[in-house]
């Protein structure tokens, strides 16, 4: 195979007209949702009922309701909840870090990468506060003046959590209505429908695609793209410090915070690839999200696989090194004890099948990477699982060593997350755009002026007949 | 009625439409060669080098984001040095009040979170002057095209180079096409106060009630639904309750017999009070403390009826059998111990206070009694 370097790869494919972006982009607005809609939403909200049903149960009888018990105090809440704010941090990597490194491809997939950071955000939100038994008095979690006349400890990595997340949650969705503003200004312009003018009014809060706007916009983004990058690298290092901070074996290690957020991005490059797939394919965005793009995606996996599959052997490394002997039993136990298959799950589909997409051939098969983006998701979720149930059945006191069995509500609260996350993302394709409007067209080609102005001397050229912008 | 007048249509700007980027940056320079201030180019999505065209300085807006970022790392970190080292300190895991390694996360995300919003904020709501729906270009096809694949400019009124047909000229010689004149609505010159419109009332009035209905449900029914309502009902007898379990189905017992209450001390002289007279002696001296809790207790259990100076003249007076006077010759010449004994037992329709005054207490107002007697009742020799 030979490829010619000097060309750059077109980010949207097949050279369409600015108004036809309009087109395909709002067609899913446009149209009354298809059978199919209505099936994969009755799924969803069937799962989600399960969850509602499981978490009724435990707002009634209690935690009790769970399998977790001394010395296992944590085990699938906090599992699901690190689960999901790491698949909230693809999203945020896409729309921010890329687009301070000027990875134009990031244009077509954003908007989606970012709905799904707050949905999976929100999804992860639930854990923490059902997890604490009462979530009705979660708000003595912040800091206000209260009867009791005592404030919360701001030295706890609890608290820093419940800082990170929130931060997270209202940045991402602050960043995410800033880039929808112009489009929903677009779309308000293109509707027919009455009731649908009037709400894309509201919400474009009157946006006129002013230059003079444009030019503050473009700042406030960057220095959004700017805050929420040292931001979602410090969630997932918060979320660490809820185990690196206490003093168990398995959990009182420094390497925790780069690793928990590479295994936050990969999980949630994963899920975006996995969602994309299927949205590309259903909506006709092949052209837009291109088969480039999804491998480029598979290419960020395979990086922070890697550096996945480099922590898990350095925590092997430091426990032996340290001759700390409670160390080295842990990680003994994880890979040899009643927990193995759970180790070895994760293993295999974080660190081996990964490794497939060193194949081009592999890293472009839509079935493929599919079938290794839910490996990856699956592999994701153990590790989490591996961390902490295996630290907490067997810590320093053999005495009080216990398995950790889910009940079934257990089981049903995982389902009724995913539940949750999959309808918010059908009701986000129905109701709103899922590619930006405003940033696809501004990377097609001939959307922008065609040469660099310096000051007298001008060329203009009206001579290209290939570009994009071609209203014959 | 008279009839509407309708009202000279008022030019808000003219605009051309053009259709390739390369149009509307040249279009940009030369309406800045020209000298136009008060003018812009509207496009779908932000077009390169537009900035310059138009020569708009660096947005400002990074410096909002500075200013509210450095707001919140101050205010994060003062907050925490206040409730942790000022207001409620607490020593944990050993650590200093002040442990600024600790307090860095929390500091980030305030810092993080308020520059964002308020750089937000302050671009849309103050740099735009958003949300506004009522702009004259709204509505236009002008906007329908820019807002899909089309590059505008439009040329405002208020330009003061601003001439009719030389911009329409200037529009038609750079290459323009669909030159149109907007002009204001009517419903957006005339804005009229809505504040006082019955609908809006209504709708405040709808809010109003809609809110405290809820808040009034959620505190008085929705708290107290199970499993968890805040321990309200638990098992155990409340007073004055009724017992299934005992055949005289009081829930409070009566103490065994021969109970004696704790620091319980028997009156040796009760019905006695000859007795309380000729033992008993106050074994307070009038001191300044003494003194002012005889004053307190009196205030609170004597003077209702007694009055302030024990005059008898309460104000309570005429609903009650009149109590007499203490400053009669007789009640100056009792003994400590019979205003004592009476104090404990009551006298005709006077009850005992023993239950509610303690027996130092009783000393006590004793010796402010004395004190309002002599004071009443004073000689000349006392001025000296």
């Amino acid at each position: 195979m030979s490829f010619d370097y000097s060309k750059e790869i077109p980010i949207i494919e097949g050279g369409p007209k600015l108004a036809d972006i309009d087109d395909v982009i709002a067609r899913p607005l446009d149209t009354r949702p298809d059978r199919k809609f209505y099936i994969a939403l009755s799924i969803t909200l069937t799962m989600l009922a399960i969850g509602a049903v499981s978490l009724g149960l435990t707002f009634y009888y209690g935690i009790g309701m769970w399998g977790n018990n001394q010395p296992n105090g944590w085990a699938f809440d906090i599992t699901n909840f690190v689960f999901w704010i790491g698949i909230g941090h693809a999203g945020t990597l896409i729309s921010a870090i890329l687009f301070l490194l000027r990875q134009k491809w990031r244009n077509g997939i954003s908007r989606f990468a970012e709905g799904m950071t707050i949905f999976a955000v929100m999804t992860a939100g639930i854990f923490p506060l059902i997890h604490v038994g009462r979530p009705w008095l979660a708000a003595y979690l912040f800091p206000y003046p209260n009867e009791h006349g005592i404030w919360i400890n701001f030295i706890s990595p609890l608290i820093w959590d419940v800082f990170a997340v929130s931060t997270y949650f209202t940045v991402s969705l602050i960043f995410w209505y800033v880039g929808l503003i112009p489009d929903l200004a677009t779309l308000r312009d293109r509707t027919a429908g009455k009731i649908k003018k009037i709400l894309y009014s509201i919400f474009s809060l009157g946006w006129r695609h002013s230059n003079r706007h444009w030019h503050h916009y473009e700042m406030v983004y960057l220095v959004l793209a700017g805050f929420a990058t040292p931001l979602v690298l410090s969630v997932h290092t918060i979320v660490s410090f809820d185990f690196a901070v206490s003093v168990l074996p398995g959990w009182h290690t420094t390497i925790f915070p780069p690793y928990f957020v590479a295994g936050a991005v990969f999980s949630g490059f994963a899920m975006v690839q996995n969602v994309l797939i299927f949205v590309r394919k259903i909506f006709n965005f092949e052209h837009i999200i291109t088969i480039n793009t999804l491998e480029r995606m598979n290419k960020v996996i395979i990086l922070t696989g890697s550096m996945v599959g480099y922590a898990y052997a350095m925590e092997f490394f430091t426990a032996w090194y340290s001759g700390n002997p409670a160390e080295q039993f842990v990680f003994i136990n994880r890979a040899f004890g009643p927990y193995a298959w759970a180790y070895w799950t994760m293993v295999s589909c974080n660190v081996i099948f990964p490794q497939l997409f060193w194949f081009r051939k592999i890293r472009r098969t839509i079935p493929y990477m599919l079938i290794i983006g839910i490996l990856v998701n699956v592999g994701m979720w153990f590790e989490r699982f591996v961390i902490i149930v295996t630290s907490l059945s067997r810590d320093y006191l053999p005495s009080s060593w216990r398995m950790f069995y889910p009940t079934l509500t257990d089981l049903g609260i995982l389902t009724g997350s995913f539940g949750l996350f999959f309808t918010l993302l059908l009701l986000f394709i129905k109701t709103l755009p899922v590619v930006s409007i405003s940033e696809v067209k501004s990377v097609l080609e001939g959307a922008q002026p065609s040469h660099l102005h310096n000051g007298s001397e001008e060329v203009i050229s009206h001579s290209s007949n290939d570009s994009g912008v071609n209203h014959a | 009625m008279p009839d509407k007048i309708i009202p000279e249509k008022i030019l808000y700007s003219v605009t051309g439409i053009f259709d390739h980027p390369d149009e509307i940056i040249n279009a940009a320079e030369q309406a800045e060669k020209a000298g136009y201030k008060k003018y812009d180019i509207n496009t779908s999505y932000p077009v390169h080098g537009m900035s310059t065209a138009m020569r708009i300085g660096p947005s400002k807006l990074s410096y909002i984001a500075l200013v509210f970022g450095l707001s919140g790392t101050t205010l994060a970190l003062l907050f925490m040095w206040y409730v942790s080292s000022w207001d409620y300190p607490m020593v944990i895991g050993g650590k200093p009040y002040f442990s600024l390694p600790a307090f860095i996360p929390i500091t980030f995300e305030v810092t993080v979170l308020l520059a964002s919003i308020m750089t937000v904020v302050a671009m849309l709501f103050i740099f735009f002057k958003l949300p506004n729906n009522s702009h004259p270009l709204h509505d236009t096809d002008y906007m329908k095209m820019v807002s899909s694949d089309r590059f505008g400019i439009s040329i405002q009124a208020s330009d003061p180079l601003f001439d009719e047909v030389k911009v329409k000229d200037f529009l038609q010689n750079l290459g323009a096409h669909h030159i149109t004149p907007i002009y204001f609505d009517e419903s957006e010159i005339s804005v009229k106060n809505t504040v006082f419109e019955p609908k809006f009332i209504g709708f405040l009035l709808a809010v109003f009630f809609a809110t405290a209905g809820f808040t009034y449900f959620s505190l008085n029914y929705i708290l107290a639904w199970g499993p968890f309502n805040w321990m309200w009902n638990q098992h155990k007898l409340n007073p004055q309750k009724r017992s299934e379990l005992f055949s005289d189905g009081f829930g409070m017992r009566m103490p065994v017999e021969g109970t004696v209450a704790r620091g319980y001390m028997p009156y040796l002289y009760k019905g006695n009070q000859a007795a309380a007279s000729k033992y008993m002696i106050n074994p307070l001296l009038p001191t300044k403390e003494v003194l002012s809790m005889g004053q307190q207790k009196f205030v609170t259990f004597c003077s209702p009826c007694h009055g302030y100076l024990a005059k008898g003249d309460s104000r309570l007076r005429g609903q009650f059998p009149n109590p007499p006077s203490l400053h009669s010759e007789k009640v100056r010449n009792y003994q400590d111990g019979d205003i004592y004994h009476i104090i404990t037992e009551g006298q005709n329709t006077m009850p005992s206070y023993a239950k509610q005054i303690t027996r130092e207490e009783r000393w006590a107002i004793i010796l402010y009694l004395r004190a309002l007697q002599r004071s009443q009742n004073a000689k000349e020799t006392d001025i000296k």
